[in-house]
């Protein structure tokens, strides 16, 4: 049959691709936490970690082996107050186009058609850790709407609200938007293998700026997944074993 | 003095209908023993303070009808996802809800441990978690100027309900570094603690382990539950029941299922 060729078989999984992405928007830091149920950054941030030969620090909420907090829950809260948080990601059951975040409902608050597990440390964190790393796998109209049903934490604050930190980038499977604060919009930065622009536009709730040319998101090298793989899917499993199970084939431990 | 009890049923006495209990996040020492003997006596009307979140004993007690008021930042199963029971309850209504961010719990606690009537904090302005708490208030610092600042009040508890990996015989608990069990205790009137085992000798008597110690001042029960956060883990003694979780999770998506998980792991477990 006629037509494009095929594309070459992959050498990375999605996660992969995606912790990288990550892995990159962390760049130089001194500290990145990762708050619950976030395996992918979670993936990047020790990732970062092993790159970087123990710099940056990394909190992993949930872990008692890759952290260092000594003072119980409150520590990552009084640390990201004092700005010793460089990079924390957060995520939303909706985001909006001014990274708005709902982790909380959707239709009306007291009697919800939907009820999300509630806004954790996002009230709080997003005000504070200069550099939050938005993070959603499900790209669609569902998830990225122009305008969320409740605020968690907002994307902005005018000028008079005590705000040191905020969103720098969003992160789907499908691409890479950059947050430009000033503007309060989303501009679209990469596109993932094998997704389009096109398809971005379709599948987005939200209106965003993008240039003439959008670039294809890079692969992950050779030496970052063979890191991720071998180094940190191992140290994963802790805090995400069936995440750790399922893509990177790490069996469960034994111990606590 | 701290009273060793001989069963946890008879430790959660203090647990009484309408109190106010504040329970562990997930990580830091769930009693779920404790927990499935509260529901099997039929605990209710509580005002469940998760800090500063739950999983799967939230979504027992709101399940089991015990809840009449739920104060947390989220309740979820973790990597299981969405909480099946909490979810429910939410989207009819048949909670009270009170919604907040984890350092504003710790805050309340924090304030309770005081003896103050509120913290400040930062954050939360513009947001619809600070427009749900009429509670919470904005005041403009006082030591600046156009310096809007959020005051979350004290939460005082009744009851602290933990569990832990050893206690001696005077009640001394030793939670290691979580030490927002510490601060639970100091902010509620009593203390309930299950714990793996009992510690031979005094906690307090090794400098080493009495940093890591709550006194037992602040205990009014104990018990040895072991095993006692089961099916949760016990970080640095047994991991999660991974597969005993995704059953809970496939059964409490139904209301049907959720009772008999219930027959089956709850109430039965008494006649076992």
């Amino acid at each position: 049959m006629p037509g494009a060729p095929p594309e070459p078989p992959r050498e990375f999984r999605d996660e992969e691709l995606l912790a990288d992405v990550i892995v990159r928007l962390i760049g130089d830091a001194r500290h990145v936490a990762v708050g619950n149920a976030s395996p992918i950054p979670a993936t990047a941030a020790l990732t970062a970690r092993a790159l970087g030969n123990g710099r940056p620090y990394v909190s992993l909420l949930g872990s008692v082996r890759h952290t260092f907090f000594t003072d119980g829950g409150s520590e990552l809260f009084d640390c990201a107050g004092q700005g010793r948080v460089d990079v924390f990601f957060l995520s939303g059951g909706q985001i909006d186009g001014e990274a708005n975040i709902n982790l909380v409902s959707v239709g009306d608050y007291r009697r919800p058609k939907a009820r999300f597990p509630g806004s954790f440390g996002s009230s709080y964190l997003y005000y504070v850790v200069p550099r939050v790393i938005l993070f959603r796998t499900e790209h669609s109209r569902r998830s990225l709407v122009e305008k969320v049903d409740f605020v968690s934490a907002p994307g902005t604050s005018p000028p008079g609200v005590f705000r040191t930190g905020g969103p720098v980038a969003l992160v789907t499977n499908r691409c890479l938007f950059a947050f430009d604060r000033a503007r309060r919009r989303f501009s679209l930065a990469s596109v993932h293998p094998g997704h389009t622009v096109e398809e971005v536009v379709e599948t987005t709730g939200f209106r965003f700026d993008r240039p003439d040319h959008v670039p294809v998101t890079a692969a992950p090298s050779a030496r970052t997944l063979q890191v991720m793989r071998e180094v940190v899917a191992p140290e994963l499993s802790e805090v995400y074993p069936q995440f750790a199970a399922a893509v990177f084939g790490i069996e469960r431990q034994r111990a606590g | 003095m701290p009273q060793l009890a001989r069963t946890v049923e008879e430790a959660i006495a203090p647990i009484t209908d309408g109190c106010v209990l504040l329970v562990a996040r997930e990580t830091a020492g769930v009693a779920m023993e404790a927990t499935r003997a509260l529901i099997r006596r039929g605990v209710n009307r509580l005002h469940l303070v998760a800090c500063p979140t739950s999983t799967l004993q939230a979504d027992l007690l709101v399940g089991a009808g015990c809840v009449e008021t739920l104060e947390t930042s989220a309740v979820s199963l973790g990597e299981l996802g969405a909480a099946p029971r909490f979810a429910a309850a939410a989207t009819a209504g048949a909670i009270r809800l009170l919604d907040a961010t984890c350092p504003a719990l710790h805050a309340g606690l924090q304030a309770a441990e005081k003896g103050v009537p509120f913290l400040p904090l930062r954050g939360l302005l513009g947001s619809d978690v600070l427009a749900q708490r009429p509670d919470w208030r904005v005041i403009d610092n006082p030591f600046g100027q156009d310096d809007p600042i959020v005051l979350v009040p004290a939460i005082k508890g009744d009851v602290a309900l933990i569990h832990a990996p050893m206690a001696d015989r005077d009640g001394n608990v030793w939670i290691g570094t979580n030490r927002e069990l510490a601060t639970m205790a100091h902010a509620a009137a009593k203390t309930v603690v299950t714990v793996e085992r009992l510690h031979d000798g005094n906690l307090l008597d090794d400098p080493v382990l009495a940093a890591g110690t709550l006194p037992g001042f602040y205990v009014e029960a104990f018990a040895v539950a072991e095993r006692g956060a089961w099916p949760l883990r016990l970080a640095g003694h047994y991991p999660a029941d991974g597969e005993h979780l995704a059953e809970y999770a496939s059964l409490a998506a139904t209301a049907d299922g959720f009772a008999r998980y219930l027959e089956r792991h709850v109430h039965a477990r008494r006649a076992a």
